[in-house]
């Protein structure tokens, strides 16, 4: 059974947010997707800042939201704690009133807040800090603070809405392996919403993509690596993503191409994943085991590091993943002729 | 050094000359005309001290109340959308641009013993408001109310919601969140605007002496002291003046750092 359901609509002006999404307790949700896909609306609309046009939202079998039936509970009510994007510490109150807010909230009096504060502070490595004021805390502490507040009246939900972005790279990797951790201090459905795919990786058990308001992918990480269905999810994989038909063995791209896959797919419309580190370029036309071979022209060329991004264009177009040294000894520049060759194994086709 | 030019060399002739003329010079001929020999004497006269006590007890009412009615009327003007929003807004700052006697006028038309409301109040509860306290305080708060709403109000429209909503999540209900977060994230402007009405209560004349006539001891506050003092007694209205101009002094410094901090 479903912890946390959410199957609704919300109208916020140029965006219009249609998802269902269901969380099994103890379980965390990567919500992926590009900015302005609608996924802080979708946090949002469970913490009951935003209500739902129409549909529901049910946290542990109790209606939260449902226009239908009139009900809406208040944010206060909901027990869905929120990390949000910028924090959003309470400059006027120390460190440890930050984190007493919520049990205060809650009825509990102010000394015994404070004590139980001080406990969560301690128990995330922030015991020192507890008098400080929220201003003087480093990105990392910051962050951690903002966890231990949401946290510490143990709320049903919790929802962290890009809990990283605001970090320093240097200080991202760290923060996130900790953030793991504190998270294990939750029970209950959880929700991270980001655009890294890291962060899904290491804080979530599944993945969800939303675009334009839609999810347009759910399942695991892995998958939607090696099985990217939108262009986005292709680009944050980092792999080639063609739009094709599937005839038999044979895939018919959209510009004409054909490429042999060692899957079969359903005959119909298809998808065909390549990575571009598996795509092999040539100058004369190989002679070889790769079922894949076609006459290509060099658009572009982009270095990072040692390696080169080559986007070719011919029947099949796509980007290749070469050396540096590869570069230099074909000469791969714009407007070269080349052969382009993959093998149908790295060739991944699966149905649309 | 760069040269000024002309038109800036104008400008600024014209504005020593204005600020000599319109406050350095009566500043200084207050100062320099003050008893200061007899000051003490002067203030411990039974009449000015009570004037003073008056001015303090009737502009801390007033100063009260504006808090009080206020607070409520700022967060309705920012934060909730309503029909006639415009017009409450129109009506609550009227005072500041309206002459002070007719505000008097009116307060005494509408309370006064035969006035729209006063004679029901006179009728059925044997209250007559003018010429009290109570009139001095009504009468105060009717000009310096919308100093500390319309300061509160900015404020409250700058305030960033998300930290409200925030609040929120943690379990905090309205009033807890007004309580904890908002009120302290305005705490600024709400001492900048209760410093205001404040000055502007103390200060208050044509009103006052409208509607709650110069009663020794009762509605005589500082203002109307000093007016009656002027001829009697020039030195006494001189060293009150200097008083309020104390006063005044203390009010702007004090909030010197949240206004004129950076400029």
């Amino acid at each position: 059974m479903s912890a946390l359901q959410v199957a609704g609509v919300v109208e916020a002006g140029e965006l219009s947010l249609d998802v269902e999404l269901e969380v099994g307790p103890d379980e965390t949700v990567a919500v992926l997707g590009p900015n302005g896909a609608g996924k802080t609306t979708l946090l949002r609309a469970i913490s009951g800042l935003r209500p739902l046009t129409s549909g529901v939202v049910r946290l542990d079998g109790r209606v939260l939201d449902e226009p239908t039936s009139r009900t809406w509970v208040p944010p206060e009510d909901r027990s869905v704690g929120v990390v949000f994007q910028d924090l959003l510490l309470f400059p006027f109150l120390n460190v440890t009133d930050n984190v007493a807010f919520g049990l205060e909230a809650a009825g509990l009096g102010r000394a015994a807040a404070r004590t139980a504060s001080t406990t969560w502070l301690e128990r995330f490595g922030l015991g020192d800090r507890a008098k400080d004021s929220v201003r003087d805390l480093s990105g990392g502490e910051s962050q951690r603070v903002a966890v231990a507040r949401a946290l510490a009246p143990v709320p049903r939900a919790l929802l962290l809405d890009e809990p990283l972005s605001s970090l320093d790279a240097d200080v991202r990797a760290t923060v996130r392996r900790q953030l793991r951790g504190h998270l294990a201090q939750h029970s209950g459905p959880c929700i991270v919403v980001t655009h890294d795919p890291l962060d899904a990786a290491i804080l979530a058990d599944r993945v969800v993509v939303l675009e334009a308001g839609r999810i347009t992918a759910a399942g695991s990480l892995s998958d939607l690596v090696a099985r990217p269905r939108t262009a986005w999810a292709a680009e944050l994989a980092g792999t080639n993503l063609l739009p094709a038909t599937a005839i038999g063995q044979r895939l018919v791209t959209a510009d004409g191409g054909e490429l042999i896959s060692a899957d079969v797919p359903d005959p119909g419309p298809a998808l065909v994943a390549i990575r571009p580190a598996s795509v092999t370029l040539h100058l004369t036309h190989p002679e070889g085991s790769a079922r894949n071979v076609w006459p290509a022209i060099v658009a572009e060329v982009e270095g990072f590091g040692d390696r080169f991004r080559i986007r070719v264009e011919g029947s099949v177009a796509l980007v290749a993943e070469v050396t540096a040294g590869a570069v230099d000894e074909l000469g791969l520049v714009p407007g070269r002729d080349v052969w382009a060759s993959v093998k149908a194994t790295d060739v991944s086709a699966y149905p649309a | 050094m760069r040269r000024l030019s002309r038109g800036t060399t104008a400008l600024a002739v014209v504005g020593a000359v204005a600020l000599t003329v319109l406050i350095v010079v009566p500043v200084a001929a207050l100062i320099l005309r003050a008893p200061w020999s007899s000051a003490a004497d002067i203030l411990a006269e039974p009449a000015n001290r009570t004037a003073l006590r008056l001015s303090v007890v009737v502009s801390l009412w007033s100063l009260a109340l504006s808090i009080c009615l206020g607070l409520p009327i700022a967060w309705l003007l920012a934060r909730v959308q309503f029909p006639g929003r415009r017009v409450l807004r129109a009506l609550v700052t009227l005072p500041m641009v309206l002459p002070p006697v007719v505000g008097g006028v009116a307060l005494l038309v509408a309370f006064g013993r035969r006035g729209l409301v006063g004679q029901w109040l006179d009728r059925w509860f044997d209250v007559q408001l003018a010429f009290t306290t109570t009139a001095a305080v009504l009468a105060a708060t009717f000009v310096s109310l919308p100093f500390f709403v319309v300061t509160v109000e900015a404020a409250l429209r700058g305030v960033d919601q998300r930290y409200e909503d925030a609040a929120r999540t943690l379990g905090a209900r309205p009033l807890t969140v007004l309580r904890r977060v908002t009120l302290p994230a305005i705490r600024s402007s709400l001492v900048a605007g209760a410093a205001l009405a404040w000055a502007r209560a103390l200060g208050e004349f044509g009103a006052t002496i409208t509607f709650a006539g110069s009663f020794e001891g009762r509605t005589q506050t500082m203002p109307l002291a000093i007016n009656a003092a002027l001829d009697a007694d020039p030195r006494g209205a001189i060293l009150l003046s200097l008083v309020l101009l104390l006063l005044a002094v203390m009010v702007l410094s004090s909030l010197r750092d949240r206004w004129m901090g950076s400029a």
